[in-house]
Order: C-alpha cells, then structure tokens, then sequence
C-alpha cells in the first residue's frame, strides 16, 4: 500500500501531524491555536462559517495539553486538536443558537455527550458553525444569522445544513469539526466544499445535548480533511451513552487500525435509480470515474435495484416534519431563547414563536402538524412509516449481495446562493441520494472524488450496513489513496 | 391538493404559531404544492406493510430481551445539579429558591 498523497490543505495540519509537532515541541497547543484564531479572524467575515468564537475556553484547553506536554504525560487522542463544533450541539459555557433567533443568547450550562467526549480527548473548541435554522435546510441560507460562502467558489453556497463546519474545515479555519445530519446535512456539505464528510449508523453516536430536528433519523458526525482523521474522531464520539436510550451497545472498533486492510474482492452495488433523470451529467461523469478507479483496486461493482428510491423524498419529509414539529414544541417562550410578551400564556407562545422562527421552520411545522393532525395521520404519517419499511427492505436486500452501495452524495455540484430559494421543493429535491440513507438508519461517507467547471467538488457517497463504519472508512481510505479525490 | 385558508389557520392553531397574512397565503399555496408531491406515495401498495418508526431500537423494547435492558438505564435519582442555573436561564424567572419559570397567569381565580 502507498502512502496517500498529502491533501491540498490551505494549512497542513492533520490530527497525526499536530500530534508529531506538539511531542517534539515544535508548536506549543496555545500557539497553534493562535495561529487557527488569526485564520478565522482573517477569513471568517468572508465565509459566515462561524457563529460564536470560544477563545476562553479554547485557550483552557490548549493550556491543558501544553501542561501534560511539560510534564512528560500521553497525550490523549485528539490532543491538540483545533474543532469547529455545529450550533445545534450544546456547548457549556458558549451561545448555541441553532441559527435560530428563537435562541439567540442562549448559553447552555452543558455538554452535548460528543462534545464531551471531543472535550476529554483533548481536542480544542474554537467555535460554534453556522448553519441552516435548527438543521432544516441544504444550502445554509436558512440560517437566521446569513448564509456561509462556499470557500471554494464564495458566490455559491457551501450545502447545508452543516455548512459552516464544511466550509470551516474546507478553508482551513479547523482541522475536524461536527456536524449533524437528519436527510443529509453531513454529507451534502461535505461534497459541496470538497472534504470527507461522515454519517453514523442511527444510535452510533450519543444524540444527548443535540438539539433535536428528527429523533429517529438525527445523526452526529465529523467532517476532516483526510479519511483516517474521519475515522480518529469517530473512535472518539462513537459509542453507548446511558444519556440516550436510542444509543447502541455495540462495541466501538479502532476504526483507524482497519483502515489499510485490502479493499480487493469488496462488492460495490450500484443502484440505477442514483444515476437517472436529475443527475447533472458532470457529476455522474465524475463518480463514474470514480467507480472506475476503485474498480482498478479490485473491488467488483455490480448491479443492484434499489426500486423504492423514487418515493424517499416525500417519506422523508414527511416524517422528519412530523416530528420536527413534536420536538420544536419546546420552543414557546417559557424556559430558553426569545419571550414576546402576551396577555395569555397561549398568545405568548404563539406571538413568540411566529416572531422567534424563520420561514423554513414554520413552513416545516406547519406541513408536519398537518400529517399528524386528525383525520390526515393514516393518510400521510403513517404511509410514510410503512414505505419507510419498504425503502429500508432495499437496503436490507441489497447488503445481501454487496458489502457496499455507491451513489453520487448530491445531484448537482454547489448551486449560487439564492438560485434555489423561491422553491421549497426544488430545494428538497436536492436531498434525493442522502435522504435514502437517513430513512434506513445505515452508515455512509461522503469524500471528494473530483472537480466540475474547474472549481466545484462532487462527492462520492459509500453506503455500508448498519454498524459497518468501519467498511465504510477502509473503502474511503483506499479512494483517497488511489488519487480518487482528485480525479 | 388544495389547502383553504381555514386549514391554514386550523394547522397553525395547532402549532401554536401566530402567522401574518402574507405568510397565511404562501404557507396555503406551499402546503398544497408539497402535499400534492407527497401524494407519489399512494402508488405503492402498502397493505401488509409494518410502519417503521425507528430503525434499530424496534425489536430491543421487551423486559425479557437482554440487549433492551442493556439500553435501559436504572431507576435511580441523580443530582440535579444545574437545575437552577436551567432555570436562571430562561426569559423570565423567579430567583428565589428553588428558583422557578415565570408565565403569564394561567388560571384565574376570579379575583
């Protein structure tokens, strides 16, 4: 196996790298976090990727690590780390919004469990990223704060709704960041700014603390600039949390030492229905290309059927609706965020809640009361639930007889800010090949897997079985090896 | 699919969302457009089919089942700790202590 090639970072670090500088004290933590703090002030009035800064505590942690340093101590995992952190994920001690002005101001007094877990692995919390409001959204231009600029070509958008953690580790304003994905919003983002991007198996990762947009479809995950330090935050944020019922047992492995193991024999599916109508005819060329290339490391792509992929979107946004608009309840004026006044406790929360949320949010709690509401439930929640099981029965059917599925992560590269806005729809057409996923509860990643138009990224989606992340790195690993990110 | 103004106003009751007249209008035309779209569903035949409501937590709610009491937590009381700076927190509170929400006044006694 050879080495991978550098990836063309606008700064070199990666977690191995920061690892190698600080045990041989050629950077102190505190410094490199200056250096990581002078990026973000120099780049981020450009990019909108961040929403709040948390030097204070950055700078704690920095010289909580250099201390070990100086006395001769391991370092944990993730030592050192500079990470940009979603503002969905509550943070102690740092504004978490959600990009909503329903939050705005609002400090939580606790950690969300992965970033808790970030926390202890030594890893540094530069900020909290911009993204669209309460994770609706695939553009960023949800956010009730501005959208973020693509850094890769700042007049288009950076996908969402994890944007500002994209484009934050994509310009180099951190070396790992956090975002969530509910239809998308990890990988989406991740392919739209040019780095690997991963989505957990539904109960991987602990959703304590994150603030909930879909209870069974929320998903955290890491964005990097190389697969392997995907799979060193992954060891880190994975595994039980007796805080979220919801969170799996299964034993966590180290992703990273499985990362080089052959990749020769491996079934890759590849299912017609992501290759259709709506496939900008670049992007297909690209992942075609990269099919291609992992087909001269000896993997085997073969045929699959996947037929109930045309009926995802409308499945998906009805469920993830219907709940959304359960758990956006909460948000009425009494415990956190916005209050506007009224002369009775219910005028209070609907005045608070009509000035408090923005278009997207309210057009999604709107449509989702209306699938749960009397009379409309049978109809729309709950013919979403059984095709739900339909479209999970083609995944179920396909890692028969694959080990892996791959698909282009989104349709189209990034799309100009504004293009897609006056349609809602068009917008959720955009979800097409994440959404699938996402009602299946499995695991994929999305990495670079070439350019289009000599600037904008297109990802490569590798879809493995519930529980297979570990699959799902090896693969990525031997892409990014084999040149395929910049193909 | 057609959406009135009354379901509209109906839905946003529910929601407990106070909307402007403009947003009234485009929400209406909206619903109706993305409601018509999920309408796509109704070509598959569902019958027989067991909705999903979760995908990995569905089989693991049985008392008996040893990989569902694994994800069940004891019964057991912990510290609260940060209740008061949570309630310190919200928009309106009474610091006293405990501390507590503050509302409008809910129930009237007909004073």
């Amino acid at each position: 196996m050879t080495t991978p090639p550098t990836p063309t970072a606008p700064n070199g670090w990666t977690i191995p790298s920061i690892r190698r500088a600080l045990e041989s004290k050629q950077i102190s933590a505190r410094d490199l976090t200056k250096e990581f703090y002078a990026r973000i002030e120099r780049d981020n009035p450009r990019l909108n990727a961040f929403l709040a800064l948390s030097p204070e505590r950055a700078y704690a942690q920095a010289d909580a690590i250099d201390a070990r340093i100086a006395r001769g101590e391991p370092l944990p995992p993730l030592a050192g780390v500079p990470a940009a952190l979603k503002d969905v994920l509550n943070t102690r001690g740092t504004e978490t919004t959600a990009g909503s002005k329903i939050l705005k101001g609002y400090v939580p007094p606790y950690d969300a469990t992965a970033i808790e877990r970030l926390d202890r692995a030594g890893a540094i919390f530069l900020g909290k990223t911009n993204c669209d409001e309460f994770a609706m959204g695939s553009s960023n231009e949800n956010s009730a704060f501005g959208p973020v600029r693509n850094p890769v070509a700042p007049d288009r958008v950076p996908g969402g709704s994890s944007g500002g953690s994209a484009a934050a580790v994509a310009a180099g304003l951190a070396v790992v960041s956090l975002g969530t994905d509910t239809g998308g919003s990890i990988r989406q983002p991740g392919a739209m700014c040019g780095v690997p991007a991963m989505m957990p198996t539904y109960g991987r990762v602990s959703r304590y603390g994150l603030i909930a947009f879909a209870s069974s479809l929320d998903r955290i995950g890491p964005f990097a600039r190389t697969v392997e330090d995907v799979a060193r935050v992954m060891e880190v944020i994975a595994g039980r949390d007796p805080l979220d019922a919801t969170s799996a047992g299964h034993p966590v492995p180290a992703y990273t030492a499985g990362l080089d193991a052959p990749v020769k024999g491996l079934r890759l599916g590849i299912p017609a229905e992501y290759f259709g109508e709506g496939l900008d005819p670049a992007v297909r060329q690209k992942v075609e290309a990269g099919i291609a290339r992992l087909k001269d490391l000896g993997c085997i792509p073969a045929p699959i059927e996947m037929r109930h992929t045309p009926y995802a979107i409308p499945a998906y946004y009805l469920i993830a609706t219907a709940e959304a608009s359960s758990n956006l309840a909460r948000f009425d004026g009494v415990r956190y965020g916005l209050r506007v006044p009224g002369a009775t406790l219910g005028e209070m929360y609907r005045k608070t809640r009509g000035a408090g949320f923005g278009p997207e949010v309210k057009r999604r709690i709107m449509l989702g009361t209306y699938a749960l509401s009397a009379g409309y439930y049978d109809a729309y929640y709950l013919k979403a639930q059984k095709v739900r099981t339909l479209i999970k029965g083609d995944f179920d059917r396909a890692f028969q007889q694959v080990d892996l599925i791959l698909a282009p992560t989104s349709p189209v590269p990034a799309f100009r800010l504004g293009e897609r806005t006056a349609d809602p729809l068009s917008m959720y057409l955009a979800d097409i090949y994440t959404v699938t996923g996402s009602l299946a509860g499995v695991t994929a990643i999305s990495v670079p897997c070439g350019k289009v138009c000599g600037t904008l990224p297109v990802g490569l989606q590798i879809i493995g079985p519930h529980f297979e992340e570990g699959r799902v790195l090896r693969l990525a690993r031997a892409f990014e090896a084999a040149g395929g990110f910049e193909l | 699919m057609n959406i009135t103004r009354d379901d509209v106003l109906r839905v946003a009751e529910l929601a407990n969302l106070e909307l402007t007249e403009a947003e009234i209008e485009t929400y209406g035309a909206q619903l109706g457009s993305i409601l018509a779209y999920c309408e796509k569903l109704n070509e598959l035949d569902t019958s027989g089919v067991e909705p999903l409501a979760q995908v990995l937590a569905a089989e693991r709610l049985e008392e008996t089942d040893p990989v569902a009491q694994q994800h069940l937590r004891g019964d057991v009381p912990r510290d609260a700790a940060i209740i008061g700076q949570v309630i310190r927190r919200a928009p309106e509170a009474l610091d006293a202590e405990p501390p507590y929400f503050r509302v409008p006044r809910v129930i009237d006694r007909g004073e």
